[in-house]
């Protein structure tokens, strides 16, 4: 932080005046009748929405069983993303063959957004789990690429030194020295990563799937029901913080760990 | 048998389309079992002579030879003890003693055998699986050392190894050196800037002077130390208390002095 500290109570009293301030200001909105009260329900019948939603289905499916689904697609999208990008990484951090052969390629195309691969995700595979899992896969990949890139290609210099000499093999060198070394950077990288790919998430559930959350939002516009669609708003927001939390507890453990 | 020879060893940098002499003609050689300090200002090139050694930096013209084999990479033959420590922050004690032995191939029981060893030895017993950063300088610049000296390599290079140290503990591991060098003798090249750490420690030292990086002077210690028989005295103090000590030191500090005299004009 560059400004003064502030107290525990004053942050949390903050906190909560930001929230209220929030909630007060869509409540006016939605009185005023700035638009059809049909276009901006108000905080209270979203919420009661949302737990008809969590029990009775609603495009198929109830809220958790969309959530279920979504996550499901999320967790492919990501892993994948991870297998891929953490090996390419430390292979392109370590040989500077494969660093060349691989960047060109990929500064071009980490500048596509991920949504824009939805007309070859719906061509490849329809409805079918690979489109949605292609274009999650689109988000979260390049963070993971390029942090464990980063963080394996500016590892402090000595420690390689103290690896040659120890007679470590590229292998070794790679897995024992350059991807431990990395880790902090890398775990960084993942959390970008699982941001970026649960919001394309929700981008490829609007157009290529026939669940998640994603299509419960679609057929409640379709439906005319904005408290449905600000469910799915809330659902999404939610997890997506929840997923950040978790990675967040990985890193912090991984820096005390290292005694940062 | 192994020694290290340095044959007319020169290196040239360059920078911004300018060169500049690091190394110049230096020409050495550790005999077998020989403990050899370079001492000299920064920036005389004496680390980048051990780096040499190390197989880390190469010559520009002449050579540097391990065992009359010309050094092109490095190896566990080469041990090298850093000035920074360069334990790996992610592995414990145990691990970090074992990385180079696991790049050896040594079978797990004597990999065992000869940590255990190297750990009573260096004082680290209960230290085991405590990470770097639990452990003070001096503790980790034992762990470094034990993991340079259980590769049983044919040469220990030292860079300045305890010049990241306080005083004291320098004190205490430089006595703790020269109890491991007698216990396990091996061909040593430690680098220092230290003129009483090198006398103390060396059984010939290398003066060096700087802008070019040559050999100035190389001084005789064992024949004193054996005359005067240091190695009776417990303490470094009171090795470093003796008349021929202070000679020696004195001798040495003149020929760095000089240069910084002849700097000045």
């Amino acid at each position: 932080m560059i400004g003064p500290a502030l107290e525990r109570n004053e942050m949390l009293r903050l906190t909560v005046a930001g929230s209220v301030a929030f909630l007060a200001l869509w409540t006016l909105a939605a009185w005023a009748g700035l638009t059809s009260r049909q276009f901006l329900p108000t905080p209270w019948e979203v919420v009661a929405r949302m737990g008809e939603l969590i029990v009775q289905p609603f495009a198929g499916f109830t809220l958790g069983a969309h959530l279920l689904s979504s996550l499901q697609r999320f967790a492919m999208g990501f892993v994948l993303a991870v297998l891929v990008g953490i090996p390419l990484g430390l292979a392109m951090a370590y040989f500077r063959g494969v660093d060349r052969l691989v960047t060109p390629l990929f500064e071009a195309v980490r500048f596509v957004a991920p949504i824009a691969w939805v007309p070859f995700a719906a061509l490849w595979f329809g409805t079918g789990i690979g489109g949605p899992v292609l274009i999650i896969f689109m988000g979260a990949f390049p963070p993971v690429l390029i942090n464990t890139y980063r963080g394996a290609k500016f590892v402090d210099r000595k420690y390689i030194e103290a690896a040659r000499m120890l007679g470590a093999s590229a292998l070794r060198t790679i897995t024992q020295v350059l991807l431990p070394a990395a880790v902090p950077s890398i775990v960084a990288g993942l959390r970008i990563s699982a941001g970026l790919g649960w919001q394309s998430l929700v981008g490829a559930e609007l157009i290529v799937a026939s669940s998640g959350v994603g299509y419960m939002m679609v057929k409640g516009q379709a439906a005319v029901s904005t408290a449905t669609v600000m469910s799915g708003m809330i659902a999404i927001g939610l997890v997506g913080l929840l997923i950040d939390v978790a990675l967040r507890r990985v890193q912090r453990r991984i820096e005390r760990q290292r005694g940062l | 048998m192994a020694n290290i020879r340095f044959r007319q060893v020169g290196r040239v940098f360059r920078q911004g389309g300018q060169a500049f002499v690091a190394l110049d003609g230096v020409d050495l050689e550790v005999a077998d079992r020989e403990f050899v300090a370079i001492v000299g200002p920064s920036g005389c090139g004496k680390t980048t002579c051990l780096r040499m050694a190390a197989g880390l930096e190469h010559p520009t013209s002449g050579s540097v030879s391990v065992d009359d084999v010309p050094v092109k990479a490095p190896g566990p033959d080469r041990a090298v003890v850093f000035q920074q420590f360069a334990l790996f922050p992610w592995k414990s004690v145990w691990d970090n003693i074992e990385f180079g032995l696991l790049s050896l191939g040594v079978a797990a029981d004597e990999r065992r055998r000869r940590i255990e060893h190297y750990i009573g030895l260096m004082g680290l017993t209960g230290y085991e699986q405590a990470f770097p950063h639990q452990l003070s300088g001096g503790m980790q610049q034992r762990v470094a050392i034990a993991r340079a000296y259980v590769l049983d390599p044919k040469v220990l290079l030292m860079d300045e190894p305890f010049g990241a140290l306080d005083a004291q503990t320098r004190v205490v591991m430089q006595e703790e050196l020269v109890r491991l060098a007698r216990q396990h003798p091996r061909t040593v090249l430690f680098i220092t800037h230290a003129v009483e750490e090198a006398v103390y420690l060396a059984d010939r030292v290398v003066v060096m002077s700087r802008r070019p990086g040559r050999i100035r002077e190389v001084i005789d210690v064992r024949t004193i130390r054996r005359s005067e028989r240091w190695d009776d005295l417990p303490r470094i103090e009171d090795v470093m208390d003796q008349a021929s000590f202070v000679h020696l030191r004195t001798h040495i500090w003149k020929l760095l002095r000089e240069q910084q005299g002849s700097e000045a004009h």
